[in-house]
């Protein structure tokens, strides 16, 4: 990799950590761990099967649930997946109202809208104007055919979080199922499953210094959950999900979580500071807003809308950083965030937004240069901008009759 | 995702917006067409304004845009193809050379688009002028 490029998306992946990949490493080879962790009659089998255990318990300890909870999956679309369409289909009797929100990843909105294909009726709830979902919207909506309840803990474009303690709560109270999309959560916010509500919740091993191609459900036993499986073939991970254990995979995910358990106040520390950093710089930069509110998301994430600049072309006069953007242009459907939209920010604002996410091995260094950067090419666009033009002659642009095409 | 050539003339404007024709001229101005066509709302619009000599001959163009790199890049091309021409050959210039041009995929293709829509808006602006 061009080693001038600035990586300021790990809100989108993370670099696997280099304990990481050496553990990886020794589950490859021939004189390595690389035996099938499902064969009982040999070593290499047992020996697999070890590493895989080991892993599981290291995942069970940062969110603080039993091992025998952890299902392994392919990463957290697939545990999305397993966890809605598993449990909505085996409780359809109970009935078949499922509570989500609008701001969900896609790995959770797309799974809804195959089961409205199967009969289920699914609420997708508004965000407040800062991404969060209120308890009191879920009890608004709640009915007596509610069988399962949504929500993801942490917003993936804007870092907003959600109480799953109080929305945990109520579900339990009324007999629903509570599934956490915890996909950005895992070594940025403590979990403790032992005492939280929550029946199901989705882990990717990619997003906390893992590698991709991993992840994680966590089924609760106490209650006991359960669930239809979604691939069959063996009966593997308890008959949740089938499929040859990839050992070296999982074995990274658990090294990976082992290390967020130890260093998770360490990184939060230093990324909260470089935030509070980033922030500062580009803050005196006019017509800018944060997506989001400061008291309630991660420092992780900063999502601020540029007004006046269309988003890709911001990506591309930022040509040594690596981030993303909530404009049109850069998605194939050419609509600009849905998240954004769904907080009620104008559509223009949405196109304008750009995400900048910080990890582990972000530097001051780093920040400083990309604040700098970002001041620099955003004067520059709005030289380009007619937009700008119009604002600063103090036209209003709500007023104006455009010709769109 | 973009082609050498977007980014190249992306580069050039951002860089030196000046020696590459962002600005903007009295609208008022008898011999000064503006067209601008686009919406905040769909992420791009265009602003291009013309000047025209007595022989309809376009002799300096305007512009400023809110867009996609593409979209930024397609009214760069739009205006070294615009000056020089007289109005009638603008009148003929299609979206689809601009795009071919710069080698856009068939999902900026509304870029072009635009182009040809602000020469076209533009134009009528000054007929309407001088009528």
């Amino acid at each position: 990799m061009k080693s001038n490029l600035v990586y300021f998306d790990y809100a989108s992946t993370t670099p696997v950590d280099p304990r990481v990949a050496e553990k990886m490493h020794e589950c490859l080879l021939l004189d390595g761990n690389f035996g099938n962790p499902a064969s009982r009659s040999h070593e290499f089998g047992w020996k697999a099967d070890e590493a895989v255990e080991k892993a599981r318990l290291h995942v069970a300890n940062l969110v603080k649930a039993d091992s025998r909870e952890i299902v392994w999956t392919s990463g957290a679309t697939e545990s999305d997946n397993l966890a809605i369409k598993g449990a909505a289909r085996f409780y359809k009797d109970r009935g078949n109202h499922i509570i989500t929100s609008k701001i969900e990843h896609k790995a959770v909105l797309d799974p809804c809208r195959q089961l409205e294909r199967e009969g289920f009726e699914i609420t997708y709830l508004d965000p407040d104007k800062n991404g969060v979902i209120s308890l009191e919207s879920i009890k608004k909506h709640v009915k007596d055919t509610t069988i399962l309840v949504s929500i993801m803990h942490i917003n993936n474009e804007l870092g907003a979080v959600n109480d799953i303690e109080e929305i945990g709560k109520f579900t339990r109270e009324n007999n629903i199922i509570f599934h956490v999309d915890a996909a950005q959560s895992t070594g940025k916010l403590p979990i403790d499953l032992s005492k939280l509500d929550v029946d199901l919740m989705s882990f990717s091993g990619h997003k906390t210094y893992g590698p991709k191609g991993i992840g994680a459900l966590y089924v609760s036993r106490k209650p006991r959950v359960r669930l239809e499986a979604l691939i069959h073939g063996g009966g593997h991970e308890r008959g949740f999900r089938s499929g040859t254990l990839p050992t070296h995979q999982i074995v990274g995910m658990g090294e990976a979580f082992r290390i967020a358990a130890h260093e998770m106040e360490k990184d939060n520390k230093k990324i909260a500071k470089l935030a509070d950093l980033f922030w500062k710089e580009v803050s005196d930069i006019e017509e800018i807003y944060l997506n989001g509110s400061f008291k309630n998301k991660i420092p992780n994430i900063t999502n601020i809308s540029f007004a006046y600049i269309e988003g890709e072309s911001l990506i591309m006069a930022l040509k040594d950083v690596a981030v993303s953007s909530g404009s049109a242009c850069t998605s194939a459907s050419l609509e600009p965030s849905y998240v954004l939209r769904a907080l009620g920010r104008a559509d223009e604002l949405a196109h304008s937004s750009i995400r900048f996410s910080f990890g582990r091995f972000t530097t001051e260094k780093e920040v400083k240069m990309v604040a700098e950067t970002t001041k620099r090419v955003v004067h520059q666009l709005r030289e380009l901008s007619p937009l700008w033009d119009m604002f600063k002659d103090g036209v209003d642009l709500e007023k104006v009759e455009w010709v769109t095409h | 995702m973009y082609s050498r050539k977007v980014i190249q003339k992306f580069e050039e404007t951002l860089n030196n917006p000046q020696a590459h024709n962002v600005g903007r001229m009295d609208a008022n101005a008898k011999n000064v067409g503006t067209g601008m066509v686009g919406a905040p709302a769909c992420g791009d619009v265009m602003r291009l304004q013309i000047e025209v000599n007595d022989k309809d001959v376009i002799t300096d163009c305007k512009f400023k845009t809110y867009g996609c790199g593409s979209a930024i890049a397609s009214s760069q091309q739009m205006i070294e193809m615009l000056i020089g021409k007289t109005l009638e050959e603008a009148k003929n210039i299609k979206d689809r050379e601009i795009a071919e041009l710069l080698e856009l995929p068939s999902i900026k293709i509304h870029c072009s688009v635009l182009a040809e829509d602000s020469i076209k808006k533009a134009i009528a602006d000054y007929e309407s002028k001088k009528a």
